[in-house]
């Protein structure tokens, strides 16, 4: 046999083999789709998303607005949503904060920051997170009542109701708009590169904190004052933000066990640093907190920023478990939904496309920040 | 000098620890302080930890009353229920079995990290081998032996089942995923890529859940099977496709000039992949795959919120009563105790497998 026929054998055998798994693959689609017909045909169900319309009917443990047992699915799913965002930006924040500075004690010189470090990743890092969640979990719900709290100052109390933290005593729009001022000033840092020196930087939180105020103030209502602290009536707090023991001990885990993971990939980023860098900027005569935020974190932050995205994506996911000990992220409102309504299809394809998104779009703004962290002309 | 360090090695070691100490330490006053201050705190922690576990601990199973005086652990608790949090609701008399079959998956993680058994024959008989035995024992029907239907499999029994059928079934399904992404067919690569992608963009329960609750509505009811091989079948999938991209990773490593050596050699693809290019890829893969199993094991723990009876479950379940409530510290403590010395020595050993590898290709 010559070279081209030996082709074109191949070429009709790949042929083949692409036909026979698309053909298998709608086969499997196909039996599926009639499989589940007869399945909710059986069960007296009719699918399509008109039920999103009718109210729901069960009550669950948190949202960031108002919600009654009257809400129809659609709000429903849409305050599972936000929870399982509000969840997840919060926990990304502390995690990133933390893991940075037990990273950086992980790689500093000091044989003690060391050392609590080690013991730190080492601790959280190792066990699995449902185990800690639990595990927090009851201890919140074994704290002791409002009356015995636990206070930090009269500002802050943990008790069996949860942690009580002192709020703005602004309204929502006032809220919206210091949220809005700090995204644009944090967005300002970012093209100013004053990333790479930190005084700008804290000068630049501190203008923001002030103009925040500020905003907070102007708006603050009449005759009361700008803070709300906590106060202890009876059994119960007034004033201030009530955090339940659910969102606690979720934050509480999530942060931990993300912190520890961030840490690692921070760590391992400062010692891709070539010691060369480090000891140029010693001959130089810079200061260790210089080489630090002008030599050692630039260049470390090339090799974190991938792993740190994945981390991120990773603690989005991670809220799911808020259904173990009754958080209602959207993992949890969509099991319920489904108990509830028996609509089991459409709710998973929500929930699905609902993770999609999230994690697409943070994918998208990880690579933002990598092509940003670049270095020019590479 | 030669002769002095061969004499007396120590000294020499001792040296430069003193030296490492002093530099990192005790460089000058302020560092010195936070050096005392942060080892005495670390020091007081550990000392009011082993007071608490071990010095003013309640031991024995009988005197449950002694716990509430005492300010120590309670591990009366474990030494009660920690057949119930080791094996669930297995028949009391055959826990023997259990204890066995778990011993068996042990064994088989062991001896797999050891370099004689890392050739792909010797490693997949060995995986097979202990999860037969482990089968062979918990179910007991084979043996002669009671039947324990798997409905009645539980505690730490039940979560070694589910890592190693994990590990064993997505193995095989993770390396064909990557052979598929590699390949040079664009419907394959497409279907390959799409799955991947879209199974590592959702959380782990919902695969689990998908598996657990959807998958009966869509298949007849011949094909279904038991909820617990379905959810193992989708968390193999789930592991499928991480470990792919771990064996991509693999692939990448190799120069390309290899493929075109086989082919000039006249070998077939299939020689050149199982003969050249496989052996290495697991070779460069090696550290990523012992990550991705002990992420594995600690992931296992979820299949609790799907409703099986594992570890985290049944310690639940052991302070579950009115006279143990109060203990649920020492029963978590007992648990992460498991899971933290199994993960531990995993990841260390991952870290030293890359360190070892680092260096041989320097």
């Amino acid at each position: 046999m010559d070279v081209a026929a030996l082709k074109t054998r191949r070429k009709r055998r790949d042929l083949l083999l692409q036909v026979l798994l698309v053909v298998s693959v709608i086969l499997v689609i196909w039996v599926a789709v009639s499989t589940a017909h007869t399945n909710l045909t059986k069960l007296n169900m009719t699918s399509g998303f008109g039920f999103l319309d009718r109210a729901t009917g069960w009550a669950y443990s948190f949202s960031l607005i108002d919600r009654s047992i009257d809400d129809s699915y659609a709000r429903t799913l849409w305050i599972g949503f936000t929870n399982t965002l509000f969840l997840g930006l919060i926990c990304i924040v502390l995690s990133t904060v933390i893991g940075f500075a037990i990273g950086t004690a992980r790689d500093a010189r000091q044989l003690g920051f060391n050392a609590l470090a080690a013991v730190y990743i080492q601790l959280f890092r190792n066990l699995p997170l449902i185990l800690q969640l639990v595990f927090w979990y009851a201890v919140l719900i074994h704290m002791p009542g409002p009356r015995q709290a636990y206070a930090l100052g009269e500002a802050i109390f943990l008790s069996n109701r949860g942690l009580m933290l002192p709020g703005l005593n602004v309204g929502p729009a006032a809220t919206l708009c210091i949220l809005v001022s700090l995204v644009l000033l944090a967005a300002g840092i970012f093209r100013l590169k004053t990333l790479r020196t930190g005084y700008k930087l804290i000068l630049w939180l501190a203008a923001g904190a002030g103009m925040s105020l500020m905003l907070a103030w102007v708006f603050a209502p009449e005759n009361s004052a700008l803070f709300s602290l906590p106060e202890q009536r009876g059994l119960r707090f007034r004033g201030g933000i009530s955090v339940s023991i659910e969102l606690t001990a979720m934050i509480l885990a999530i942060t931990l066990y993300g912190s520890a993971y961030i840490a690692e990939v921070v760590r391992g980023g400062l010692n891709e640093v070539p010691s060369g860098l480090t000891e140029a900027g010693k001959a130089l005569g810079l200061s260790s907190r210089a080489i630090w935020f002008h030599i050692k974190m630039p260049m470390a932050l090339r090799t974190i920023m991938p792993p740190l995205g994945n981390q991120w994506i990773f603690i989005m996911k991670a809220t799911t478990l808020g259904v173990a000990i009754g958080f209602s992220d959207l993992f949890y409102i969509i099991s319920t939904s489904i108990t509830q309504s028996g609509q089991t299809l459409e709710l998973m394809g929500l929930l699905m496309m609902s993770f999609l998104l999230i994690n697409y779009t943070l994918a998208q703004i990880v690579n933002l920040l990598n092509a940003r962290l670049a270095l020019k002309g590479h | 000098m030669t002769m002095v360090t061969e004499h007396r090695p120590y000294s020499r070691n001792w040296h430069l620890l003193t030296g490492v100490v002093k530099k990192r330490a005790f460089a000058n006053l302020g560092d010195g302080l936070t050096s005392v201050l942060i080892f005495g705190l670390m020091l007081y922690i550990a000392w009011m930890l082993v007071d608490w576990a071990l010095l003013s601990a309640v031991w024995r199973a009988d005197n449950v009353g002694e716990c509430a005086q005492s300010g120590g652990a309670c591990w009366s608790v474990v030494a009660a229920r920690h057949r119930l949090i080791l094996f669930g609701l297995y028949p009391y008399d055959l826990h023997w079995r259990s204890s066995l079959a778990c011993l068996a998956i042990v064994t088989t993680v062991v001896l797999s990290c050891f370099p004689r058994f890392w050739s792909l024959n010797k490693l997949v008989s060995l995986w097979i081998v202990g999860f037969g035995t482990y089968v062979l024992l918990m179910d007991g029907r084979l043996l002669g032996q009671t039947h324990v239907t798997t409905d009645q499999w539980g505690g730490l029994a039940l979560t070694l089942f589910m890592f190693s059928s994990v590990v064993l079934l997505g193995m095989p399904m993770g390396l064909l995923l990557a052979l598929a992404r590699r390949s040079k067919l664009p419907v394959v690569k497409g279907a390959a890529s799409l799955l991947i992608d879209f199974i590592r963009s959702l959380p782990l329960l919902t695969t689990l859940f998908a598996a657990a609750i959807v998958i009966p509505l869509l298949l007849p009811d011949w094909l279904n099977g038991d909820k617990i091989w379905r959810v193992i079948v989708g968390f193999a999938l789930f592991f499928a496709c991480y470990q792919a991209e771990v064996f991509r990773g693999g692939f990448q490593a190799i120069p390309k000039g290899q493929f075109e050596a086989g082919r000039a050699l006249g070998l077939t693809s299939w020689q050149i992949l199982s003969r050249i290019v496989l052996p290495q890829v697991f070779h460069h893969a090696l550290p990523s795959t012992i990550n991705m199993v002990v992420v594995t094991f600690k992931e296992t723990a979820i299949v609790i919120i799907i409703g099986f009876f594992d570890v985290l479950a049944s310690a639940n379940a052991a302070f579950g009563t009115v006279e143990w409530a109060p203990y649920y510290i020492e029963v978590y403590a007992f648990v992460g105790a498991i899971y933290w010395a199994f993960i531990f020595s995993l990841s260390q050993y991952g870290e030293y497998l890359k360190g070892r590898m680092s260096v041989a290709k320097r």
